[in-house]
């Protein structure tokens, strides 16, 4: 076994392209678990965690971009939160401080579960996945990253650098259901965006499917219902239906963390809050 | 302060030279009998050095606390998913573990018996040589006809609660030179107990068997029963070298007992004016694939049903059955907390049908001492029932839900899923009595000596510290009576008499009680030898601060220059009053004394999703005497977390015998976020039977919780909620 501890990127990724098999390591919070219970043999690994490329923020006025190494703890408050507060409030329902001070996007992304906090968010927001090896880079849809249960687009000798997502004007929030008020992984869980500019609304959930699942129905019923550029009251009953009409689009299944019924009562439950929370003055 | 800083030592990081790791294989399922065990590619990895199964256990295959109905390594039947076959002692923890998956088993997997009635009925086999019937004992008192006015009854049920203890189990073994004998380091609830099995299976004599304490990261009556220590002694002794074994958290679900699951059929009939008058009952305790403490623990179940109030005729059956499931055994409130769940649901019951308050309706029953119990045995005990629902009910409410409120501090916490206008506030109340020590004729006592030279006085028991404080408080005792600044305690090891076990809330009674006499009978010794040297009336001389003073005259000397180039040495047993066997009937003075407490709980819940947030726990409960304040805020804080895991989040989850959720990903235990703020009242009323006044205040603090908090749930939510852990989707679908 060999550990490999580069500075740069580049060092990082020329160190991928000599061993494409080898782990990349990040905050661990999802490998170290992995290699516990020996689902997974260390060969070769190449830790991440000295590379402050990959922890970079970039802010263009109408994107940001966010390094796949910054710890959750960075974006639960402070600029991130401020101008993606979903991504602010995913991040402050990751696991503990310890786990908020070493995991981040990067791993959330690499492990691709459907229950990944920030996934939802990411996916609500439409995000660029910028990946790169040692000769190579290309931006991948978020969409198209998550592929299915555990699985993603990466490639041998990729690495994720960053995700990009728009800076959006209207309302945006995160909520998430578990058996417990801090530290427990996600039943159920939802993203909402409203883009006041477009008059659009994205709607994201976790952990009822195989992977974050997009409603789109529910969101182009709603934007046919509802004039999404205007700054509007949202009644009780249009919420519930549009809840409703969410869950219909999960693809929940029973577990120990909880039923498929339950599960779908939860993301409409979800749903139809958080639109009446866009609208609430 | 050691544990906070990290400089505690616990079992898992024993270390010795040379030593062996040893590991265990378990079975994967729940029922199967064993068709044939293949070692020979286990032995060509290289690194290993003994691979051992039924067949090498010297002296006794089997083992058990009450009955000893549980084998070292299942041989013919494996009943329980998780039930150790082999154990393998090689140069790595890496070996262990590719040694354990060469080894090749194959299973003919039979139908497991998971449920507790379904045992019983006479189609089904027997899953084990003892039967499927563990125990079964009733309980007939009165009049057996007697109708109320007013009946109310309920079927409840309690999930199977992990005791989910945070120092894993672990244990060193180093054999004594030609095998003759072992000693060991483990981290355990009753070092002598242990000794006594472990020298049973291995052949050998009690005293060639030395047992020593190891730093123990809580035990909540999961280190009652043998775990690894007759593995990592047999290694040990076929190695010849030293053997570590230590679990990790998957292995510890499936390593120790749990709290045994409970179905509860019951009746109770009451007079108009919610006078309690019968009770009828049907109790099934699942004591999983072997006995364990299940006797026991049924015997609790059976004798605490009519809960602390008082009530004169009865009709209980209980049943501890064998099936499938992990083997359940000693847990914080022993039988107790499932009885309590459902006598305290079925006095909410009874209160609404007579249109009583759920504190009206409990003082209007609540026992008081010189009250017969449905055993017939009286209480002798302090009993200041009605007084602890009082203070309880004094205690200030919890200021209102407000609107502004951060919302992490909001049901749904860091998920942001409930605003206030999702929140719907309840509140509940539980009431319970528990039994202290051990019951039915067991020769219950403590072993303590104390040694006085030179101003130290020097301990020395075989008391088992789990976190509960003794280590705090038998320096105290010793210190109040002897007048000494400096306390050294001796190594907890078997080189004295035992101390029984650190369970039943019993420690500071029993070895309280024998640490009290010790260093009564060394100041005896202390007094005549200064009256002997000044020519003073031993009967004269007291101990003030850290001096001793002539009563009457003005003699005067400090305890430091009276012992110094003086020995004393004494040994004091300690035993609680003889208690009997309950007869065919459930009658007899089973227990040695009991102990009460009130809890009201105040819940918000967001009734659509299903959600709980514990906001506020008020206690008054009945500690006899408060030795140490700290501590005892400690055990009833922490008390009250455990009951209100039980409540609302903490249970195995098991499918067919399997066990879904052996992690903390998914066995979820209570975080700061959930909580709740805990005001307490510490009743004293020093219990006269007790040696220092002082009741057991371990196991109560998590009984009653439960009960008070479903009832708020119920409260909030207007549903029946017959089981706990409730569950989001009990309440919202
Ligand atoms: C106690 C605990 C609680 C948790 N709670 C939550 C929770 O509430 N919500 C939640 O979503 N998750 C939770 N997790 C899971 C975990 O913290 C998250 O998934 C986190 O985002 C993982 O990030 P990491 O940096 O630690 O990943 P790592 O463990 O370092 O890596 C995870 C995977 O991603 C790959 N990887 C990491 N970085 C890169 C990269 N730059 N390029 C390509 N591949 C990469 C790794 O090779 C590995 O396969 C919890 C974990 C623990 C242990």
């Amino acid at each position: 076994m060999s550990v490999v501890v580069p500075r740069t990127l580049t060092d990082a990724l020329r160190a991928m392209a000599a061993n494409p098999s080898a782990l990349l390591l990040q905050g661990g919070t999802d490998l170290m678990v992995e290699i516990n219970f020996n689902h997974r043999k260390p060969v070769d690994v190449i830790a991440l965690r000295k590379i402050h490329e990959l922890r970079a923020v970039k802010i263009d006025g109408e994107t940001i971009s966010i390094g796949a190494g910054l710890p959750y703890q960075e974006m639960e408050s402070g600029q991130i939160a401020e101008l993606v507060p979903a991504l602010g409030q995913a991040a402050r329902t990751v696991g503990s401080p310890q786990i908020r001070a070493a995991g981040s996007l990067g791993g959330n992304l690499g492990t691709c579960s459907p229950a990944g906090d920030g996934l939802p968010v990411l996916s609500a927001l439409d995000a660029m996945i910028n990946l790169r090896s040692a000769n190579a880079s290309r931006n991948v849809s978020i969409h198209e990253f998550m592929v299915g249960v555990k699985r993603n687009a990466k490639q041998p000798g990729e690495i994720i650098v960053s995700a990009t997502v728009p800076i959006v004007r209207g309302w945006q929030g995160f909520a998430k259901v578990g058996v417990r008020n801090a530290m427990v992984i996600s039943v159920a869980s939802c993203c909402l965006v409203v883009d006041r500019t477009k008059g659009s609304i994205a709607v994201a959930l976790g952990a009822v499917g195989p992977t974050v699942i997009r409603c789109r129905q529910a969101e182009q019923w709603l934007s046919t219902n509802v004039d999404l550029k205007q700054d509007a009251m949202i009644g009780a009953k249009l919420a519930k239906e549009f809840g409703e009409r969410v869950a219909n689009e999960a693809r929940p299944i029973d577990d120990h963390r909880g039923t498929a019924e339950y599960r779908r009562h939860a993301v409409a439950t979800l749903a139809s809050r958080l639109l009446q929370r866009s609208g609430a003055r | 302060m050691a544990k906070v800083t990290g400089q505690f030592e616990f079992s898992s990081d024993l270390h010795a030279e040379n030593m062996l790791w040893g590991a265990t294989l378990r079975s994967p399922h729940p029922y199967a009998r064993i068709a044939n065990i293949d070692l020979s590619a286990a032995y060509k990895i290289s690194g290993v050095e003994a691979i051992i199964t039924a067949e090498d256990v010297p002296g006794k295959k089997t083992y058990g606390l009450i009955s000893s109905d549980q084998p070292v390594f299942a041989s013919d039947f494996v009943r329980y998913m998780g039930e150790p076959i082999a154990a393998v002692a090689a140069d790595h923890p890496e070996t262990c573990r590719r040694a354990l998956a060469a080894i090749k088993i194959d299973y003919e997997v039979l139908q497991p018996v998971t449920d507790a009635e379904l045992a019983l009925s006479p189609s089904t086999k027997p899953i084990h040589p003892d039967g499927n019937l563990i125990r079964h004992q009733r309980i007939i008192a009165g009049d057996q006809n007697l109708q109320g006015e007013v009946v109310v009854e309920g079927v409840y049920e309690v999930g199977m609660q992990d005791q989910a203890f945070l120092g894993l189990e672990a244990a060193l073994a180093m054999p004594d030179p030609g095998g003759t004998g072992v000693e060991m380091w483990v981290a355990t609830q009753w070092l002598h107990e242990d000794r006594k099995q472990i020298a049973a299976c291995l052949g050998l004599a009690e005293s060639k068997v030395r047992l020593t304490l190891s730093g123990v990261g809580g035990a909540f009556g999961a280190r009652e029963d043998i775990s690894l220590q007759v593995h990592c002694a047999l290694l040990a002794l076929r190695t010849s070298r030293p053997i570590k074994m230590q679990y990790g958290r998957e292995e510890s679900f499936f390593g120790h007992v749990h709290r045994h699951p409970a179905k509860i059929y019951i009746r109770h009939h009451a007079s108009r004016t919610g006078v309690l008058q019968r009770i009828e009952a049907k109790m099934y305790f699942d004591g999983g694939a072997y006995a364990s403490t299940s006797s026991a623990v049924l015997i609790n179940g059976v004798t605490h049903i009519q809960g602390p109030y008082k009530c004169s005729n009865a009709t209980v059956d209980g049943y501890a059955v064998r099936t499938n499931n992990p083997p359940c055994g000693a847990m914080r409130g022993f039988g107790v907390v499932q009885a309590c769940y459902a006598h305290e649901s079925q006095m909410d019951k009874l209160a609404q049908a007579c249109n009583l308050s759920p504190v009206e309706i409990r003082l209007i029953n609540a026992m008081q001492t010189g009250d017969k119990l449905i055993t017939g045995q009286v209480v002798e005990s302090v009993a200041p029932v009605a007084r602890c629902i009082r203070e309880t009910d004094a205690i200030a409410m919890p200021a209102p839900l407000a609107l502004d409120a951060d919302p992490l501090e909001l049901v749904g916490g860091t998920g942001l899923t409930s605003l206030p206008e999702n929140i719907v506030r309840g509140v509940g109340w539980g009431v319970s009595i528990k039994n202290l020590m051990y019951s039915e004729s067991f020769d219950d006592f403590a072993v303590a000596r104390c040694q006085l030279s030179d101003g130290v006085a020097t301990l020395k028991y075989a008391t088992v510290e789990v976190g509960q404080g003794f280590v705090v408080l038998a320096p105290q005792i010793a210190r109040t009576i002897l007048g000494v600044d400096e306390v050294v305690l001796d190594t907890v090891d078997t080189g004295i008499g035992s101390a029984g076990s650190t369970s039943a809330s019993r420690q500071t009674w029993m070895s309280g009680g024998a640490v009290d006499g010790a260093c009564r009978l060394v100041r005896q010794r202390l007094f005549e030898h200064v009256g002997a040297k000044f020519n003073i009336d031993p009967m004269r001389l007291v101990v003030e601060d850290t001096d001793i003073v002539d009563m009457i005259g003005d003699f005067r000397i400090s305890v430091i220059e009276a012992s110094t180039g003086v020995v004393i040495d004494e040994t004091f047993e300690h035993h609680h009053r003889p208690t009997e066997e309950l007869d065919a009937n459930g009658q007899g003075n089973c227990h040695v004394a009991f102990a009460f407490v009130a809890h009201r709980a105040v819940v918000d819940v967001d009734v659509e999703l299903g959600l709980v947030k514990v906001i506020q726990i008020a206690t008054a409960q009945d500690v006899g005497r408060v030795l140490n304040p700290v501590a005892a805020l400690g055990q009833i804080e922490g008390g009250i977390a455990q009951g209100l895991g039980l409540a609302i989040m903490e249970e195995i989850v098991l499918e067919n015998g399997k066990m879904r959720n052996p992690s903390f990903t998914d066995y979820l235990l209570p975080t700061a976020l959930d909580a709740p703020k805990v005001v307490a009242v510490m009743i004293e009323e020093p219990e006269p039977q007790a040696p220092l006044g002082a009741k057991g205040i371990g196991e109560p603090p998590c009984i009653s919780v439960t009960p008070a908090i479903a009832a708020a749930i119920r409260d909030a939510t207007g549903k029946e909620l017959p089981r706990v852990p409730i569950r989001p989707q009990d309440i919202c679908l």
